[in-house]
């Protein structure tokens, strides 16, 4: 408890740069303004509106979740095998694979979707071979599946490290009395490796989906802004339709959501593993 | 005695600088030939600190909520509109600016923002339209229809900028750009709905646009005549042209302001009037490629510039061109139905 000045900085940032934005964010949310009048009113017409204009901001929620929930999926899918055998024994002198899963993070992410929609343009990398071998030019950019490709290029790597990070620090004595006792590769997976790294999938999946569920700059280069994402409808409400009443109440609605989902996360991760502490 | 006086004549000397005029420039970024800047200084001895900004909007923020002095601003017609609303602006004195006076071309003089240029002098502007690659498109582009064109599948660009596209639509559709009636906005917004089920449209971008004209990423795009212009100029091969659609579009103008809390307005009148000087219009028109509102640079447009609408508009589009008036919030309408058409 004496220490505790040592967390002044902290407090400090914490109020500076968190607390104030929310609460601000909040005022904003909550008040309706019109300049015609020159009137500034308390109100809930930023959230209702949220709801309605024919379900809009509904169909793009649905979309940015559908997305963020793909993405993650196909992370989890690529990056456990990926972190597995990066963790096993036989790699671990192999020090340069998992620099190559780092090196891309040292790059801003926005010059990487640069770069990949040069990959994906109608005369871009990939078009350039395909129509060269003879081949109908591809449909790439501006797709979905330029936008999920965005994402998962992008955040695998925030996938993969928790996940190897619980692995490297299982305890292998574990496994091996599970081989001694009899059990074959496959049940030492299911039975002690994969349930050991559960808290490793969890941060994982939250490192994934949070971004992924707030994008907004990969689904308007990858996706030449044909799917638009609920990060894009909030960007927009700032930056072209000078409503930040409304922008912010999106922003609130959207840190609901994903509040709601650490919970939701927290909650399995604790009947999971009852003994490790708090993670948020 | 002698010692002292030539001592202080020294110091004087030295420190001249600090006693002359200096003045505040506050413009868009990478909107002005830098090397003007220090002619002027060598010309006049006031001293120039230059300010840049990317967005309008962080501009008028920046003025509204006293966030620095500034004693030359350049903002777009809507936001000059609404600076003479608020009375942020200092009347030109033109007495003081014989260059501004004489040398703007006459079509720059009754802009509805501010009829006679009381509170700006124009600077730089320019139209909106369509940027088409030649070899793309089947016949020659003169009207917004071809936008509709289902034959170009996924050939479209439409600008992600809700105002000016739906703006635009209003004027194909023959109402006003400014309008805010219901009916006609939701007319605006089944046409682009259309347009986007059609699968016309490649994507709804902006800054990314010229460069993919330049590669031969789509057949048409709509555009700000300053981005096509600047596409044209990359292009190497030649294929992309710039049309005014038949009818009508957006004309807008960059002009020069001093708001009314500066305290070197006679400077900022000198800088003014130098910015109107042929040579350094001529310049600046270099350096941007922006259509220029000085005569004597039209007149020395080359053949080929002359020609290109881009740079130089003719009097007959001008006439069907509309400036946009600022909206306020009275925008709702618009952002509602540009969220539907992009969903």
């Amino acid at each position: 408890m004496k220490r505790s000045y040592f967390s002044g900085p902290y407090a400090l940032w914490m109020i500076l740069f968190t607390i104030f934005p929310i609460v601000f964010v909040g005022l904003y949310a909550i008040t309706v303004r019109n300049e015609t009048a020159n009137s500034l009113y308390a109100g809930l017409k930023n959230i209702s509106e949220i709801f309605a204009n024919k379900g809009t901001y509904m169909k793009v929620l649905w979309r940015s979740i559908t997305l963020a929930f793909e993405c993650t999926l196909i992370c989890l899918f690529l990056g456990y095998p990926c972190a597995y055998f990066l963790a096993s024994k036989e790699f671990a002198k192999y020090k340069t694979l998992f620099v190559l899963i780092l090196l891309p993070m040292w790059m801003n992410f926005l010059l990487r979707t640069y770069a990949s929609m040069g990959l994906l343009e109608r005369n871009g990398i990939i078009n350039t071979i395909v129509t060269s071998l003879g081949f109908e030019r591809l449909d790439l950019i501006g797709t979905r599946g330029a936008v999920l490709y965005g994402m998962i290029y992008n955040y695998l790597p925030f996938m993969v490290l928790p996940i190897h990070t619980s692995l490297k620090k299982m305890d292998r004595r574990v496994i091996e009395a599970a081989q001694d006792l009899g059990a074959n590769p496959l049940r030492v997976f299911y039975k002690v490796t994969l349930p050991l790294s559960v808290p490793g999938i969890i941060s994982g999946i939250t490192m994934v989906f949070m971004p992924s569920v707030t994008t907004f700059a990969i689904s308007g280069l990858l996706g030449s802004g044909n799917f638009m994402l609920i990060g894009d409808v909030i960007e927009a409400q700032f930056m072209q339709a000078n409503n930040w009443n409304f922008g912010s109440a999106l922003s609130l609605f959207m840190t609901a959501l994903i509040l709601l989902s650490i919970g939701l996360l927290n909650r399995l991760d604790a009947g999971k593993n009852s003994e490790r502490s708090e993670k948020w | 005695m002698k010692k002292l006086s030539i001592l202080l004549a020294l110091i004087m000397l030295l420190t001249g600088v600090a006693y002359a005029d200096s003045i505040t420039v506050y413009n868009s970024y990478d909107y002005i030939d830098e090397s003007v800047l220090d002619d002027f200084t060598k010309e006049t001895g006031i001293e120039v600190e230059y300010v840049m900004f990317t967005r309008q909007e962080e501009m008028y923020t920046q003025l509204t909520t006293g966030g620095g002095k500034y004693d030359i601003i350049f903002p777009s017609d809507y936001i000059i509109e609404r600076l003479i609303k608020d009375g942020m602006l200092s009347e030109i004195d033109y007495e003081q600016c014989p260059n501004a006076k004489e040398n703007l071309l006459d079509s720059m003089w009754n802009s509805d923002y501010d009829s006679g240029n009381v509170y700006s002098v124009p600077y730089m502007w320019g139209t909106m339209g369509i940027l088409y690659n030649t070899e793309l498109v089947k016949d020659e582009i003169y009207s917004w229809d071809s936008l509709f064109d289902p034959a170009y599948k996924r050939d479209v660009f439409m600008l992600d900028s809700m105002r000016d596209m739906m703006g635009l639509m209003l004027v194909y559709l023959g109402y006003d750009i400014n309008s805010t009636n219901e009916d006609e906005l939701a007319e605006v917004r089944d046409l682009l709905i259309e347009q986007k089920q059609n699968n016309i449209v490649q994507g709804y971008l902006v800054d990314e646009v010229k460069d993919k004209m330049v590669g031969g990423e789509a057949a048409m795009a709509v555009m700000w005549s300053g981005d096509a212009m600047y596409a044209m100029d990359l292009d190497e091969d030649g294929v992309l042209a710039y049309t005014v659609p038949e009818e009508g579009s957006n004309v807008w103008i960059d002009a020069m302001c001093i708001p009314k809390n500066s305290e070197n307005y006679e400077a900022a009148l000198k800088f003014i009037d130098f910015m109107c000087r042929p040579d350094i219009a001529q310049r600046n028109y270099d350096y941007i490629h922006y259509a220029s509102p000085i005569a004597q640079v039209v007149e020395e447009l080359s053949e080929e510039e002359a020609e290109n609408v881009a740079v130089n508009p003719t009097e007959e589009i001008l006439e069907r061109c509309y400036f946009f008036h600022d909206l306020m919030d009275q925008m709702e309408l618009y952002n509602e139905y540009w969220m539907q058409i992009r969903s």
